[in-house]
């Protein structure tokens, strides 16, 4: 229980239901120096806040310490991903390694049978296979199926949606009637550890080493300038490069983020134009059917809020796959989560090399 | 059938105890402030209670300042005094490594304001040295603070010999006995201190009371200034039925002292080595001998505490970890951490602290239980590891 009026509904729905629900909210990051250098999710209100809500359904409530957890994984890879010139996706690593790894072990301690969350995404057994299947939740806006990709089939055979197949307002609907204190509490939209949204200064503070100096190049080498660190950029970016008068863009077509390169430190930038890709490959790859011997004919999404394109997608063996798409993609990401899905249903998932 | 073991953090109140709140509640609304006949009944409660209040500690009814609690007490304690000596050369703050974050905080809140402090480590027995603090001792010290018996493993700490090398450099003696009084003798003449905290709520009087016994003559600047209550010592309208409570729970504490700290003591014995006995890879933290008689503090080995507690709440069974944190989660003990204890052995234990409406039935119960629940979460941590 975050705290939110997702987690908040998806506990009342199954007390509601009859079911013994235990409420557990995740403490994880210190908050003994209060709260102002925090993010928006999981900060000191937000525990009071679910504890309220735990009261006023009436469930116990209990706050676990995942801050030694959380900060050796996922935090610790969100800087090592960002200094590696990667974006990284710490929601997705939470819930793999976190929500329903660490916490559902805690969970079984408990005699519970399932870890609910107020993720917007379905799971159903598929009687024949045997499998779980996790599917996109009904609110195609709210849909968070993306984040929960490498979840494995033990972990999603013990996972509740309870609001998966609601619409966000009929949470929110539901909220008011039942009279939850958070009912209209805004959405969270920024990554919870990073306090004002910025990731560069977090990603600084936590490893300076990363904040030197490099080069904008162009994509035939020429230097047009000078960055801070490339921690400060993500593929596809456009703004803030710094570049208002280069000769590249004489042309006067905008300048966007092509690649990042660590080991030179530069940013390489180009027209849009060359952020065209129609492959990719990924690493860490979690299949939710059956490894496929050959070719799968999917749609691939290869970043929240983005549309899922048609893909031949291809197992390569050791966890790794590659992904061709019909039609080139603008800005495949290193570092984010590349999902296949069958309409709503999630094939799998990896992490784009 | 709920366990309520958890006696260190609050206690529910004696009947006489509700009976003396409540009636104060309802009949000595008056303030103890006015000259007419409702201020003199409530300044008469106050009265009696401070009487009750000496005679537990052995002290002067005019040596009690009632406060709004063991936090409050200590606060006045440390600040107070170090208040009174601030533009003298005593400028220096010695303190255990295991004092409750009441003393630990306002001493690091003092060290922001140019104080400087030192803090006397302890060893795996959870008693504090008075060797330690004599090496701790300068020419600008200006007051120890030591608890006397602590919240966490309960052991008693030797404070009159402390109290005795406070003195001979010319420094204050202050002790926490939130922990100690109502369920030992503390006598401030035999311990010597010239400062002594204690909280109503720790020995089943209702929260919101407590009180700080200043020796004559101890200068003192007031933590709040207003009034002129409690001899111009701490300001504002007194809580006239919470101190009544404080009061009756005072006189019950030395009345039953002897009998229920053997009761008890023969409880926490029973437990102690039930859950020894029943559960492999516990030990015992702290000194087993110079201890509290409700208190006992266990290490299950790999075994989180946090979900052990939570296990045994979901059981009905209230116990209790370290300190709890702003948020409600538990810390890794800065006790057992400062008596030089791995990290794993600071999360793996759990206080167990009895009182007043403890059975041994409940005793029976979760020695009874608790071995089924270390059993899964040991299955689990294995499982975890293999993974």
């Amino acid at each position: 229980m975050s705290g939110g009026v997702d987690s908040s509904v998806a506990a009342a729905l199954l007390a509601e239901q009859g079911h013994d629900v235990i409420g557990v909210s995740m403490q994880l990051y210190d908050q003994s120096e209060g709260q102002t250098s925090f993010g928006s999710c999981c900060s000191l209100d937000d525990l009071h806040d679910a504890r309220r809500v735990a009261a006023a359904i009436g469930i116990p409530h209990y706050i676990m310490n995942f801050e030694r957890q959380f900060d050796e994984q996922v935090m610790s890879n969100f800087v090592r991903e960002y200094a590696a010139g990667r974006t990284p996706l710490p929601c997705a690593r939470c819930n793999a390694d976190l929500k329903f790894a660490t916490l559902a072990e805690r969970a079984r301690g408990f005699d519970a049978d399932a870890v609910a969350t107020g993720h917007y995404a379905r799971v159903e057994r598929d009687e024949a296979s045997g499998r779980v299947r996790l599917r996109r939740g009904l609110d195609s806006g709210k849909d968070q199926a993306y984040f929960l990709f490498s979840l494995t089939q033990d972990q999603l055979a013990r996972a509740l949606f309870p609001v998966g197949d609601r619409s966000k307002e009929a949470v929110r609907e539901y909220a008011r009637a039942r009279r939850l204190p958070v009912a209209d509490k805004p959405d969270s939209q920024e990554i919870c550890f990073v306090p004002d949204d910025d990731y560069a200064a977090f990603v600084t503070r936590r490893a300076p080493e990363t904040a030197h100096v490099g080069q904008v190049v162009d994509e035939r080498g020429r230097v047009l300038g000078e960055h801070a660190g490339i921690h400060h950029f993500t593929v596809g970016q456009r703004k803030g490069l710094g570049l208002s008068s280069s000769p590249a863009s004489s042309t006067g077509s905008p300048l966007y983020v092509l690649a990042l390169k660590p080991a030179e430190g530069q940013v390489v930038v180009g027209p849009r134009a060359s952020l065209e890709r129609t492959h990719l490959t990924a690493s860490g790859v979690n299949w939710l059917i059956d490894v496929p011997a050959g070719a799968v004919r999917a749609t691939a999404q290869i970043r929240h809020r983005h549309p899922a394109a048609p893909a031949i997608v291809r197992s390569l063996g050791n966890a790794r796959a590659e992904v061709d798409f019909d039609t080139p993609q603008i800005a495949v990401t290193p570092g984010q989560a590349v999902v296949f899905y069958d309409r709503d249903v999630v094939l799998g998932g990896g992490w784009i090399d | 059938m709920r366990v309520y073991f958890d006696y260190n953090a609050t206690t529910p109140l004696s009947q006489e105890a509700v009976d003396a709140v409540s009636r104060a509640t309802r009949d000595l609304f008056g303030n103890a402030s006015s000259v007419h006949h409702f201020g003199q009944q409530a300044k008469a409660a106050l009265d009696e209670a401070r009487s009750a209040v000496a005679a537990l500690v052995n002290a002067d009814p005019s040596e009690i300042v009632f406060t709004s609690g063991g936090t409050e007490a200590d606060n006045f304690a440390i600040r107070g005094a170090a208040e009174a000596l601030e533009g003298t050369p005593r400028r220096h703050l010695v303190v255990s490594a295991i004092e409750h974050e009441a003393v630990l905080n306002t001493v690091k809140a003092l060290a922001r304001r140019g104080w400087t402090t030192t803090l006397v480590p302890v060893g795996h027995s959870g008693i504090v040295s008075p060797e330690r603090v004599a090496e701790a001792m300068t020419a600008g010290t200006a007051l120890v603070s030591t608890m006397h018996a602590n919240n966490e493993i309960g052991t008693i700490q030797p404070i009159a010999d402390i109290a005795r090398i406070a003195h001979e450099h010319g420094a204050l003696m202050h002790t926490d006995a939130v922990q100690s009084a109502g369920k030992i003798p503390v006598d401030v003449r035999t311990l010597g201190v010239d400062l002594l905290a204690l909280s109503a709520h720790k020995f089943n009087g209702p929260k919101g009371a407590g009180a700080l016994f200043v020796k004559r003559g101890t200068r003192m600047l007031p933590m709040l200034t207003g009034g002129k209550h409690e001899r111009n010592r701490r300001a504002g309208t007194e809580n006239v039925p919470a101190i009544a409570g404080l009061g009756v729970a005072a006189r019950q504490a030395s009345a039953k002292m002897a009998a229920e700290a053997a009761r008890v003591g023969a409880l926490r014995d029973r437990l102690e080595a039930g859950i020894l006995r029943a559960v492999p890879g516990t030990v015992v933290n702290g000194s087993p001998g110079a201890r509290v008689p409700n208190t006992t503090n266990i290490s299950f080995d790999r075994v989180e505490a946090e979900s052990l507690l939570i296990a045994l709440d979901l059981e009905g069974v209230a116990v209790s970890t370290g300190s709890a944190c702003s948020s409600g989660t538990l810390e890794p003990s800065h006790v057992l951490r400062a008596m030089g204890f791995p990290s794993h052995r600071t999360q793996n234990s759990l206080r167990f602290s009895l009182g007043l409406f403890s059975t041994e039935e409940e005793v029976d119960r979760v020695i009874a239980i608790l071995p089924g629940l270390v059993d899964k979460l040991r299955a689990l941590t294995k499982r975890t590891v293999s993974a």
